[in-house]
């Protein structure tokens, strides 16, 4: 642990990872909490796997085309807001089988994006960082975006947050108020790509459902408010995240899984020792009247 | 049409000549009925009968296929801040992390509106959550409540926006004997400043507290409530049924007489 804190303090590499692991959790939290609220971790977890297609292209764009400008975080961008509208409007119109859908585009987004890699000389191994993660090359550039990025999520969740718990609780109820319940369906899928593109670097494309649920889900056992949720969402992510990073630092892991793996013991141990609601297990149960 | 203002309409709703079908289905056809200022109408008839379907259509989440629906002198959808609604609370998921107080409040939303809960909706909703019977569970979170007391925050959640037309989808739905007759002293008492539909497939609760029925059958036959008896009911649900009276006092001790 020493060693890490010697690292942040000496390396800016290391400042950057910890930096955009902070920013990415705080998004994570909140977006994680509706994603979880609403069920649709299947529609994030597309998107999320979208995003390959849009870093391919953009890959590919920079080094065979000269498209220098064009980095493949803007690549992930571009292809995560994409998916977000298209799998949107599949699962309103589409009343059947939209799972089969999402399925489908989920795996072509993974395709391009493969397809795309392989015309491009030289790039096996940033493959494996986009799918699982590289904290550790987080450039300053890099996290003017993802700061950027997540301003608007918050911003956004904080202007309309009753709606948004309004649609999430009752969504025909909230028809029925007049609240333009499809629009906020998009937007709360916008949102979510931006949080994606603000993983993708920290956890990787593959594995950062699990970051976007598990401390939402955790936080969903003891919340009484979605607003509670939400910021208990976004502190179990951060504790995670960091975490993560100091223990994989000495011993060489990879962050990424690191920080899944110690999120997912961690989930398994509050289902264990705890009733949903945030009862300890074993104790005597209170009943309510009626 | 006159525009006259809401609280002057003596008629709230009307309907004239309204089909709706889904997927090649005729649900509902050629529905006709008129429901005044102060009338209380119980909505019955099985399964798949189209009730909830007619009152989607009363709130505008539908579009009929043929006809016309008036409510409060306008269309559904121009008409829907005035209406209250309480659907079946089995489509909510009881662990959604929210308290009574927060659910009320989603019922003072609007369309437009941009701005967060004024001071003014927290007061509204407090006096709903207290018509309820609520008050002492207010901050108490929706997924520690007994299912009589979910039904009651979604009347509250339905009734803070002071609607002039109530309408209400299986509201008796596992309610025991004393908490029917709770929900129906609070039902009479909304009944004294706003029109109620009630979808029920309590036929008991119906015939002893509405003032008008609606047996819906894919299409709509009205009845006073006194004359809903064994041949109506025959009629409307086939052979294959009792009629059973079975009546309560307040305390929940049955009184009732049967006939078969």
């Amino acid at each position: 642990m020493n060693e890490f804190m010697r690292a942040v303090a000496e390396y800016t590499f290391m400042r950057n990872a910890l930096l955009s692991g902070l920013l990415a959790s705080v998004a994570c939290g909140v977006v994680g909490t509706l994603v979880v609220v609403r069920r649709i971790a299947f529609i994030a977890g597309g998107i999320a796997h979208c995003v390959l297609g849009g870093i391919g292209a953009a890959v590919y764009l920079q080094t065979v085309r000269g498209w220098q400008w064009f980095d493949p975080l803007y690549g992930a961008l571009l292809s995560a807001l994409l998916a977000a509208v298209v799998i949107g409007i599949v699962s309103m119109k589409a009343k059947e089988r939209t799972d089969t859908v999402i399925g489908a585009v989920w795996a072509i987004g993974m395709a391009t994006g493969v397809l795309f890699l392989s015309r491009t000389p030289g790039y096996g191994g940033d493959l494996v960082g986009y799918l699982f993660g590289n904290i550790l090359m987080v450039r300053t550039s890099d996290l003017w975006l993802l700061g950027i990025l997540d301003l608007v999520v918050l911003v956004s969740v904080l202007i309309y947050y009753d709606q948004l718990m309004a649609v999430a609780f009752d969504e025909e109820y909230a028809r029925t108020r007049g609240i333009p319940v499809d629009l906020f369906f998009i937007g709360l899928l916008l949102l979510t790509a931006l949080t994606i593109v603000l993983l993708v670097t920290a956890v990787g494309i593959v594995m950062m459902i699990a970051l976007l649920t598990i401390p939402a889900a955790i936080a969903g056992r003891f919340a009484t408010k979605l607003s509670h949720m939400m910021i208990w969402g976004a502190i179990l992510t951060i504790v995670f995240t960091t975490t993560g990073l100091a223990l994989s630092y000495s011993p060489g892991l990879p962050a990424g899984a690191t920080v899944i793996v110690l999120s997912g013991v961690a989930y398994l141990l509050v289902v264990l020792v705890t009733a949903p609601g945030g009862r300890l297990r074993f104790l005597p149960v209170r009943r309510h009247d009626s | 049409m006159s525009r006259k203002p809401v609280e002057d309409r003596t008629t709230i709703i009307e309907i004239e000549g309204v089909s709706f079908s889904y997927g090649g289905h005729d649900i509902l056809s050629d529905v006709n009925f008129t429901l005044s200022k102060r009338e209380f109408a119980g909505m019955v008839g099985p399964n798949g009968g189209g009730k909830t379907t007619l009152l989607k259509l009363m709130l505008g989440l539908l579009k009929p296929a043929t006809g016309t629906i008036t409510v409060l002198g306008s269309s559904p959808l121009d008409a829907r801040r005035h209406i209250g609604y309480m659907p079946q609370h089995a489509q909510i998921d009881p662990s959604f992390p929210a308290r009574v107080l927060d659910i009320v409040l989603t019922g003072r939303l609007t369309g437009g509106r941009l701005m967060r809960y004024s001071s003014g909706d927290r007061e509204r909703a407090e006096i709903a959550i207290a018509e309820v019977g609520l008050s002492e569970k207010r901050t108490s979170m929706f997924s520690s409540l007994s299912g009589g007391q979910r039904q009651r925050t979604l009347i509250a959640r339905a009734l803070v926006s002071d609607p002039k037309l109530l309408l209400l989808d299986e509201p008796t739905a596992n309610l025991d004997v004393s908490m029917e007759a709770q929900l129906h002293r609070l039902l009479r008492k909304l009944n004294e400043r706003m029109a109620i539909v009630l979808v029920s497939h309590d036929i008991g609760f119906v015939s002893e507290y509405a003032t008008k029925v609606i047996c819906v059958k894919k299409t709509v036959v009205l009845h006073a409530t006194s004359e809903l008896c064994g041949d109506t009911l025959r009629e409307m649900y086939g052979e294959r049924i009792r009629v059973v009276r079975h009546d309560h006092d307040e305390d929940g001790r049955a009184t009732g007489d049967c006939r078969g």
